[in-house]
C-alpha cells in the first residue's frame, strides 16, 4: 500500500480556505498533489450529492473547509454543513464507507500554514485508509 | 384534558358505524369535505375521495387493508391554500405522521383540516389487496377486520400484510386531532372516539357523542401490539443492515432497480418540486458513458443508480416515517422500505428527531446550534 496515491476533493470556501490555500501558495508552503481543489462560494452550498458523487466516482477522501464558526461570511453557512456532514456520515457508514473519508475543518483566511500542515495530515489519514471501495468496483 | 367519547356499533357492523360517524362530521356546519378512502364505483378497488354529499360515505371504507398512495400527499395539496372551510381528513398513523413532516416543510397546513386517525389494522400492498379483496370489495375488508381484531392475523388466503406494516410500531393514530380506536375494544358494541386536540374536543362536543372512560384493554393490547410489532422491526433492521454493510452488497441490494424513479414519486415526504434526478443534470453527454465506461472497462446501464438512492437518503432519511409506500410502488419488488427505514433510523437518532411526531420540531437539516457536533470536526 506505501506507493497508493490518493485522490481528495476538497471543497473550499471563498472567504476563508481557499484563502487560505491561496496564502500557502504565496508563501512558497507545499501541500501534497493528492488535493483536489474545488473552489466554493460556502460551505453551506456543499450540497449532499456532491459529496456523495465524488466518492462513488471513485475519491478516497472528500474535505470541506471553511470559516471557523462564527466568521462564515454568509453569517451561518457553515453550521449548515457541519449538519450536513454529521447526517452523511450516518448513512455512508452503513454502506461501508469508513467515516474519515467525510472530513469537514474550519481553516481561516490567515491560516496558510495550518492549511498546508493539514493537508499533509489528511493524506496521510487516507493512505492509512487504504483506496476507496469504490475505485475497484462497478458501482451501479 | 382529553375527552373520550364512544361510538356505538350497531348490528355488529363497524363499517357502518364509522361511516354514520363521519357522516355526523359532514353534516355539521363548519365541515365544508371529507377526504376517506372510498370503494370507487366503476371498479372494485380503493382510493381516498373527496366527498361532500354525504350519500356517498355510503362506499367509504376507511379500514380496507390497503392504502394505494400515502393520504399526505393528497392532504397537502388540498390545504396548500386556504379555501375558506374546514375540510375533515380520514387517515393512518403513517399518513398523518408524513403530512406532520409536510406540513413543517410549508407545504401544506392544519389551518383547516380536522385529522381523524383511524386505528391501522394494516394493509396490503396494491397487488395483494386485489388478489384478496376478489369481487367483494366491502365483504373483504369485514373479513379483514374479523380476523385481525380476534387475533387471527392478517395472512388470509396466501396473502400477508406488507411488511412495511409487519414493522410499523405506530397502530394507534396518535398525531390525530381525534384518534378513532379499535385495538382492545368491544368493537361489537363500541369504537372509541379519542379528542387529542382542542381542535378535535370541539368537534366531539358539537356530535354530542356519549362521553366514556377509555377501556382498560385497551392499552394493554396496542401495548402488546407494539412490542410484538418492535421486534420484527429490529429483526429487520439487523438483516437489512447486514444485507447492505459494504457498497458490494448495497450494489447487490439495489442490482434490478432500472431508475424509474416510482419510489420517489410514491414517497410522501419526497418533497423536491422537481427532482433533480430527471432534469438535464442527468442527461449526461453519450460521449460521457463512453468516458466512464472505458475507465472503469464497464458500467451498468443506467447509471446513477445507487447515486440517486443515497441521494434520496439524504433528502429525506429524517422524515421518512416508513409508510412502505416505495416498496409498494417498486415495479421490481426491491425491498427499499427495508433499506431507508435502516439508515432514517441512523440519520434520525444521529439528530434526537422522530419524523412526524412533534409537529413543534424543526426538521433536523433546517436548523442548526452554534454548539454541538463537534465529532465531525478537524483533522487530527
Amino acid at each position: 500500500m506505501t506507493d497508493f496515491e490518493p485522490t481528495i476533493i476538497a471543497f473550499v470556501c471563498n472567504w476563508c480556505t481557499y484563502t487560505a490555500a491561496d496564502l500557502a501558495g504565496t508563501s512558497r508552503l507545499s501541500y501534497p498533489k493528492n488535493i483536489r481543489l474545488v473552489r466554493v462560494m460556502c460551505t453551506g452550498m456543499v450540497d449532499s450529492q456532491y459529496i456523495i458523487k465524488a466518492l462513488l466516482e471513485g475519491a478516497d477522501g472528500v474535505l470541506v473547509s471553511g470559516c471557523h464558526p462564527g466568521d462564515c461570511h454568509y453569517i451561518n453557512g457553515n453550521y449548515k454543513a457541519r449538519r450536513r456532514i454529521k447526517l452523511l456520515r450516518e448513512i455512508l457508514t452503513q454502506f461501508g464507507f469508513e467515516k474519515e473519508r467525510v472530513r469537514l475543518t474550519w481553516i481561516g483566511a490567515s491560516d496558510g500554514i495550518q492549511f498546508a500542515e493539514n493537508m499533509h495530515k489528511l493524506v496521510n489519514q487516507i493512505k492509512e485508509l487504504g483506496p476507496n471501495e469504490a475505485k475497484m468496483k462497478m458501482v451501479i | 384534558m382529553a375527552k373520550t367519547a364512544n361510538i356505538e356499533v350497531k348490528n355488529q357492523d363497524i363499517l357502518k358505524s364509522l361511516r354514520e360517524f363521519f357522516r355526523s362530521v359532514l353534516q355539521l356546519e363548519d365541515i365544508s369535505a371529507i377526504l376517506v378512502p372510498l370503494h370507487l364505483p366503476m371498479k372494485n378497488v380503493v382510493m381516498p375521495a373527496l366527498i361532500t354529499d354525504p350519500v356517498h360515505l355510503d362506499d367509504a371504507d376507511p379500514l380496507a387493508p390497503v392504502f394505494p398512495m400515502n393520504g399526505a400527499k393528497l392532504v397537502s395539496r388540498l390545504t396548500r391554500k386556504p379555501v375558506g372551510g374546514k375540510i375533515a381528513v380520514v387517515l393512518r398513523s403513517c399518513e398523518i405522521r408524513a403530512y406532520v413532516e409536510l406540513v413543517k416543510l410549508k407545504q401544506g397546513t392544519t389551518d383547516e383540516t380536522v385529522i381523524l386517525g383511524t386505528d391501522c389494522l394494516g394493509a396490503y400492498n396494491n397487488k395483494d389487496y386485489l388478489k384478496f379483496a376478489g369481487d367483494d370489495g366491502k365483504g373483504s375488508t369485514v373479513r379483514f377486520c374479523e380476523s385481525v381484531l380476534s387475533g387471527k392475523g392478517a395472512a388470509i388466503n396466501g396473502v400477508d400484510m406488507a411488511t412495511a406494516c409487519k414493522v410499523c410500531e405506530y397502530p394507534v393514530a396518535d398525531g390525530a386531532d381525534i384518534s378513532i380506536g379499535l385495538l382492545g375494544m368491544d368493537t361489537k358494541k363500541n369504537l372509541m372516539a379519542k379528542a387529542l386536540t382542542l381542535k378535535g374536543e370541539e368537534l366531539l362536543n358539537s356530535l354530542g357523542l356519549p362521553q366514556a372512560g377509555e377501556s382498560g384493554t385497551r392499552k394493554a393490547v396496542v401495548e402488546s401490539l407494539v412490542a410484538e410489532r418492535k421486534t420484527c422491526r429490529d429483526k429487520m433492521f439487523a438483516q437489512t443492515s447486514e444485507a447492505t454493510g459494504s457498497l458490494e452488497k448495497l450494489t447487490t441490494y439495489l442490482a434490478n432497480c432500472i431508475n424509474c424513479y416510482n419510489c420517489r414519486v410514491a414517497c410522501p415526504v419526497c418533497y423536491c418540486k422537481e427532482c433533480v434526478f430527471v432534469t438535464d443534470v442527468f442527461n449526461h453527454e453519450p460521449s460521457q458513458y463512453l468516458q466512464w465506461a472505458r475507465r472503469k472497462g464497464v458500467i451498468k446501464m443506467p447509471t446513477d443508480t445507487i447515486f440517486y438512492h443515497i441521494t434520496r437518503m439524504a433528502h429525506i432519511s429524517t422524515a421518512c416515517v416508513g409508510c412502505g409506500q416505495c416498496s409498494n410502488a417498486c415495479p421490481n419488488d426491491i425491498p427499499v422500505m427495508e433499506l431507508f427505514r435502516t439508515v432514517a433510523r441512523r440519520t434520525q437518532k444521529a439528530f434526537d428527531y422522530e419524523a412526524g411526531k412533534n409537529p413543534e420540531q424543526a426538521p433536523p437539516l433546517s436548523e442548526f446550534r452554534e454548539q454541538e457536533l463537534s465529532d465531525v470536526v478537524g483533522i487530527n
